[in-house]
């Protein structure tokens, strides 16, 4: 069973939305996605000050056997991209809500993280996408 | 409504999915692509021991009188060179345009028997083209679908292995040479693989597959998915077929040439007379290994920039044993050392490396 941290908003593309404390975001991909792309070989993260629309290809993991896009769950301004995933990638792979988050965002609507699913919806749509 | 797909399952299937593989469909068979850490899985056979399930493959038996003739006319490769029973040989099948049919293993088993292993998304396009080629020298072609198969490759595979087999055969199994196959019992071992290591791959009635693989797995041999198999034979330099060649190429393009059999020059097997025109001519294209010399990962599909043109990747990965990126690219003759390859909109750095990159667990290119 992957985990699905409660204080977390999530996106149907795996993603995953913190809010932290000075009204940034931090974004990476769930511990369902990591597992289902197997051992990370290479991470691409977004440049700070890029900006970004929610939907917007932003970032690229790519394991031993594929390269995946990673989506922007909301539209904003990349404040930083996680440097350590260059030289450490299976950060990802062992740590997708901590050590392997993937950017931080200044997002144009704060309210917009309200509109993303919560833990239940994740894990519900998780089943729906195994049925 | 959503179509019925049924996916063919080996003999192991149950097996893998109880090992919490991950299964993925391959040629129309549901196949385990790892069973939790692929990296882990590749460094097993490098360094010790794993196993494949490769019972999709498909396992045909030609028998007949003139079964020699037959495939001398049949293959690029020259089975006059099998001279020892058990001894295998690689080859190309082609048609008559020199594109590949297929790239296979053929062993010499009696005067009257040859066994050959094709790859499973061929396997019928194949046996079609074989029998209808075979009729004409009374060969029987009989696919073996009772057969399972299973490779253990690795350093220390066939040792691991070998005390898992019934005790009268161990000592004749593990003297096989390389590249020769025999029957032990009801087992057919090779002593063949397509991991650049050591080992055997072993042929078994369906019904003794999963005794076999639990027996083998208590022994220390790591079970191993497709994925792992993909950056191991990629490493060793080994073609995949439907990747790196396919019925649109041939093999002088495909880094095959060293598989075609010249002589005796009136050996007039199919194909020949297209290959030789284009030996003649000059080939306008070659595959090679690159070496990716930043980061990213190179993978199939990719173009590649080259002073003499314009080239394609046909298969790329990670390398886990080199812990950088490694390919194949299909390149215009002419192309240097120096080579840029486009992912995702960015010309990264490439060195153009004769494959293998790697062979038996010492890497080959730096």
């Amino acid at each position: 069973m992957s985990n699905i941290p409660r204080d977390l908003k999530y996106t149907k593309s795996h993603e995953w939305v913190r809010t932290l404390a000075d009204g940034t975001v931090e974004i990476g991909i769930s511990d369902h996605a990591q597992h289902a792309l197997g051992d990370l070989v290479f991470v691409e993260v977004p440049e700070a000050g890029r900006e970004v629309a929610a939907g917007d290809a932003c970032a690229v993991v790519e394991s031993v056997k594929a390269a995946s896009d990673v989506y922007s769950p909301l539209s904003g301004t990349v404040s930083e991209g996680n440097a350590a995933l260059a030289d450490t990638p299976e950060l990802v792979n062992q740590d997708p809500y901590g050590g392997g988050w993937l950017m931080r965002l200044r997002p144009r609507r704060a309210a917009d993280v309200a509109g993303l699913m919560d833990a239940d919806a994740y894990a519900k749509h998780l089943e729906s996408e195994a049925g | 409504m959503k179509p019925v797909q049924t996916r063919l399952r080996t003999p192991l299937y149950a097996r893998h999915v109880e090992l919490g593989a991950r299964m993925v469909d391959f040629g129309g068979w549901d196949m385990p692509v790892h069973y939790g850490s692929q990296i882990e899985e590749h460094h097993a056979v490098r360094r010790d021991a794993g196993m494949f399930d490769v019972s999709h493959m498909c396992v045909a038996d030609l028998k007949g009188a003139r079964v020699r003739a037959f495939l001398r006319q049949l293959l690029a490769n020259d089975v006059a060179r099998l001279q020892s029973p058990g001894k295998a040989l690689y080859s190309c099948m082609l048609r008559e345009d020199a594109g590949i049919l297929d790239d296979l293993i053929v062993y010499f088993l009696t005067e009257s028997w040859f066994r050959m292993v094709v790859n499973a998304g061929t396997r019928d396009q194949d046996l079609d083209w074989i029998r209808r080629r075979a009729a004409p020298f009374d060969v029987e072609v009989t696919e073996r679908r009772d057969l399972a198969m299973i490779a253990v490759q690795g350093p220390n595979a066939r040792e691991k292995a070998a005390g898992r087999i019934p005790a009268q055969h161990r000592v004749a199994a593990l003297g096989l040479g390389t590249f020769v196959g025999a029957e032990f019992g009801d087992l057919f071992i090779a002593r063949t693989g397509y991991t650049g290591e050591d080992g055997w791959e072993v042929m078994m009635p369906a019904d003794r597959a999963v005794t076999l693989w639990n027996a083998w797995s208590e022994a220390g041999i790591k079970p191993c998915g497709l994925g792992a198999r993909d950056t191991l034979r990629l490493e060793a330099g080994m073609n995949l077929y439907g990747a790196d060649m396919n019925e649109t190429t041939h093999p002088l393009e495909s880094g095959l040439g060293w598989t075609v059999a010249w002589e005796p020059a009136d050996r007039d097997f199919v194909g020949r007379a297209t290959l030789a025109r284009i030996r003649a001519q000059g080939c306008a294209r070659r595959l090679v290994g690159l070496l990716l010399e930043e980061r990213g990962v190179l993978r199939s599909h990719q173009r590649v920039v080259t002073t003499a043109g314009d080239g394609e990747t046909t298969s790329g990965t990670f390398s886990p044993t080199l812990e950088r990126s490694i390919g194949l690219a299909r390149v215009p003759a002419g192309t240097g050392e120096r080579v840029q390859v486009d992912i995702r909109g960015k010309l990264l750095a490439a060195r153009v490396v004769k494959p293998p990159f790697v062979r038996n667990g010492r890497p080959l290119v730096s």
